[in-house]
């Protein structure tokens, strides 16, 4: 039995089990007229039953399904002749595979050991048994904790409670998902960033000045010497980043404040709207935008000028991410605008104050904790912007702060490591998560300072 | 100056009882169905057939009135009659409203405030206003009453700005409660001290006329009997409009009374008379409690 068709059946009979619920609740009372006299509404005693029909069955469902696998995996092994059985843990894993492989149809029977073939079919019975065992029990269990729920209906059941606290569970679980995928993320480039660490000295690599994350092959290769310093990779990304809050903040939060505050309501509905269509673009379409179009264009008008720019400069980079994040301060500044109440603008323009003056004292203050937030994401979003890197400043770790020279950025660097063959012994590789880490680490203090800066200077109405 | 005059028939035209020798001022005649003395002598504020329209509502209709120096006139009538719209002409609160159209003419002593020259930021600081709501800034105490007198450049130095608070403060009744916490959140304040808050920092920029509408709503009667003190000791030195909906207020703290009623100005008078022996059946009828 297929185990989508259980859970499909458990859904039904959970269905099922509420409407009986529900009409056994009324009935219980006397009908409609007596339903005064129940704890709860019959909707809430169908609910609670149909939480106890499907949750444990399905729970169990699941618990079976990851724990049966072992318990096949046990009994395939067993079966096999004693000289697979003692193979050293490498070569079982893959003898595993094998077994795998030939289970899913991914290598045909013909091509593949007796013993594989034989245990792929044990395998085969074994977890179709088990699969059916697993699915009538589920059943079983809806069907049982069920009904007993349904006796267990009186009318002073206190339904709704139990219902409403099993939804605060249900909330309380969502919010886990989050929190712990965090947590996984952390502790997985955790993991893997130490593993780094053993290769390459922490010093090294957050002070060193060279980045060449090669391994050599052999000794007497060229270029065989690799370096891990990152602080190439760092001034690039605040190069970069820094050109590109430079570009929106101005430009986003006057564009909110002509939104909020000048703008006639018609010319408002259409540009807001405009302007938050830059935040649809793919960056890669802004990518060739900068790499086909800003990047020539800056080289052309910095020759004459007498400078040299290089056609994949920071500064194309930066300008077009600029652009690219103006909506996410424009917006989140725009809102917080229009949220202070009238009445503050009111106060001000009765003590005479012009538009501009009102604006700059008593509105923007009021909206910081909203523009400050903006800037966040428009700041994080430039730096753990990839693309637009990639094509128009280039991959080479320069370590300088002109603008007219080509960088690369953290995100960048991440992702030309991990592209490919990759090995896992290798830093080459690790260094990715190294990167990834110092990475997090560094926008979760820029939060971190940010909310501090917030808190101090937030001038809070209401 | 050309004045723009709204003829207009209604309802409550017809009970008027017009009476001529009410506009007795020398030298001036005013065309007026309102009831009693719509002048004064040397008043601050001079209103002449003012009309206000909201796109098509016509909220204001011809209303005309004098505000004295050195006196409170309260505004009373029932909600949506326009008196609080009438208190906004006055400081040209409307131009911030959409739509609000205003015609007639107000002067400030002898000047009109709706002319082309007039400047807006000029206006308002002669013409402070208080609010129903109180709504001090989201800054300190201090900075809430010190930001008109920055605005306007009233301050010289950080002495002067100093000193301008002080008295403010001290004149809206409010400085020995807040003396030792100047720099605290004035939104942390109790409403009634940050009513009073919002009263000093209109009297920061040293305006003629104060404003007030519906002042003391949002406030608890211990509150309201502070600020209709206070209003009564600032009556030395401004000359304020108030709109209530409290009677026993506006008996209280006025010297004259103006009762508004769905646009149109019925009756003006001495508080005491408008309030013992009103002369149009209107004001007897909201008086009494009849309606309203």
């Amino acid at each position: 039995m297929h185990s989508s068709t259980v859970v499909v059946v458990i859904l039904l009979l959970a269905s099922a089990a509420y409407q009986w619920a529900k009409s056994r609740s009324i009935s219980l009372v006397g009908g409609t007229r007596g339903v005064r006299n129940l704890h709860s509404l019959p909707a809430y005693y169908g609910m609670y039953v149909a939480l106890w029909c499907a949750l444990p069955a399905l729970a169990l469902l699941g618990l079976w399904h990851l724990l049966g696998d072992r318990v096949v995996l046990q009994l395939v092994l067993a079966q096999m002749p004693t000289a697979f059985q003692q193979l050293p843990a490498d070569q079982a894993g893959l003898l595993l595979n094998d077994i795998r492989n030939v289970v899913s149809g991914a290598v045909p029977m013909e091509t593949a050991r007796p013993e594989v073939v034989m245990a792929a079919h044990h395998w085969q019975t074994l977890s179709g048994q088990s699969n059916l065992a697993g699915g009538l029990l589920a059943l079983c269990v809806a069907v049982l904790v069920g009904s007993l729920a349904v006796r267990s209906i009186k009318p002073d059941l206190r339904a709704r409670n139990r219902v409403e606290s099993a939804a605060e569970w249900a909330l309380l679980a969502c919010s886990g998902v989050a929190v712990l995928t965090t947590i996984g993320i952390v502790v997985s480039v955790l993991y893997e960033a130490i593993h780094f660490f053993h290769f390459v000295s922490p010093i090294d690599f957050l002070f060193g000045t060279t980045w060449s994350p090669q391994m050599a092959m052999r000794a007497d290769q060229v270029g065989s010497s690799g370096a891990f310093g990152a602080v190439p990779l760092f001034t690039g990304t605040l190069l970069i980043a820094s050109i590109a809050l430079v570009v929106s903040v101005p430009i986003g939060l006057f564009s909110a404040i002509f939104l909020a505050e000048y703008a006639a309501r018609g010319v408002r509905t259409v540009v807001k709207p405009l302007l938050e269509i830059l935040a649809g673009i793919p960056t890669v379409v802004y990518g060739f935008f900068a790499a086909m179009t800003v990047g020539p264009l800056l080289r052309t008008v910095g020759e004459s000028f007498g400078l040299t720019v290089a056609s994949e400069s920071a500064l194309s980079a930066g300008l077009v991410m600029g652009v690219m994040i103006i909506p996410f301060v424009s917006s989140l500044a725009d809102d917080m605008i229009t949220a202070v109440p009238q009445s503050l603008r009111d106060g001000a323009y009765a003590l005479g104050a012009t538009r501009s003056e009102t604006i700059r004292n008593v509105v923007l203050p009021a909206a910081l904790p909203g523009i400050v937030g903006g800037v966040l994401l428009a700041a994080s979003r430039a730096i753990g912007e990839t693309m637009i890197v990639v094509m128009a400043a280039g991959l080479s770790a320069n370590l300088t702060a002109n603008p007219f020279e080509a960088v690369t950025t953290v995100t960048v660097q991440i992702a030309t490591l991990l592209v490919g063959d990759s090995e896992f012994d290798s830093p080459k590789t690790l260094a990715a998560f190294a990167l990834g880490l110092v990475l997090f680490l560094a926008t979760l203090g820029l939060n971190i300072v940010a909310l501090k800066v917030v808190r101090k200077y937030r001038e809070q109405y209401d | 100056m050309t004045i723009e005059q709204h003829q207009h028939v209604t309802n409550v035209a017809r009970d008027v009882v017009f009476n001529e020798s009410d506009h007795s001022r020398p030298g001036e005649q005013v065309d007026t169905k309102t009831v009693g003395q719509v002048t004064v002598e040397a008043p601050v504020i001079t209103a002449r057939h003012v009309n206000v329209h909201y796109s098509e509502k016509h909220a204001i209709k011809d209303v005309s009135i004098d505000v004295a120096r050195n006196s409170v006139i309260a505004f009373i009538g029932p909600s949506g009659c326009g008196k609080s719209t009438f208190l906004r002409c006055i400081n040209r609160m409307n131009d911030t409203i959409p739509n609000a159209k205003v015609s007639g003419s107000i002067q400030l002593d002898g000047i009109d405030i709706y002319d082309r020259s007039q400047d807006i930021v000029q206006l308002r600081a002669r013409v402070g206003m208080v609010f129903q709501k109180p709504n001090p800034f989201p800054k300190s105490i201090y900075e809430n009453v010190a930001y008109g007198p920055r605005i306007h450049g009233l301050a010289g130095n950080r002495a002067d700005l100093d000193e301008i608070v002080q008295t403010s403060l001290r004149k809206a009744g409010l400085w020995e409660e807040v003396k030792d916490r100047l720099d605290n959140p004035g939104t942390g304040l109790s409403g009634g001290q940050q009513q009073r808050l919002c009263i000093a920092r209109a009297i920061a920029v040293d305006p003629e006329v104060i404003l007030m509408d519906e002042p003391c709503s949002a406030l608890d009667p211990i509150a309201t009997a502070k600020v209709e003190d206070l209003i009564d000791e600032l009556r030395e030195n401004y000359a304020i409009v108030i709109v209530t909906h409290s009677m026993q207020q506006a008996a209280r703290v006025s010297q004259r009374t103006a009762y508004f009623h769905l646009g149109d100005l019925i009756e003006v008078g001495p508080t005491e008379q408008i309030f013992t022996n009103p002369r149009h059946k209107l004001t007897e009828d909201y008086i009494t409690g009849r309606f309203g």
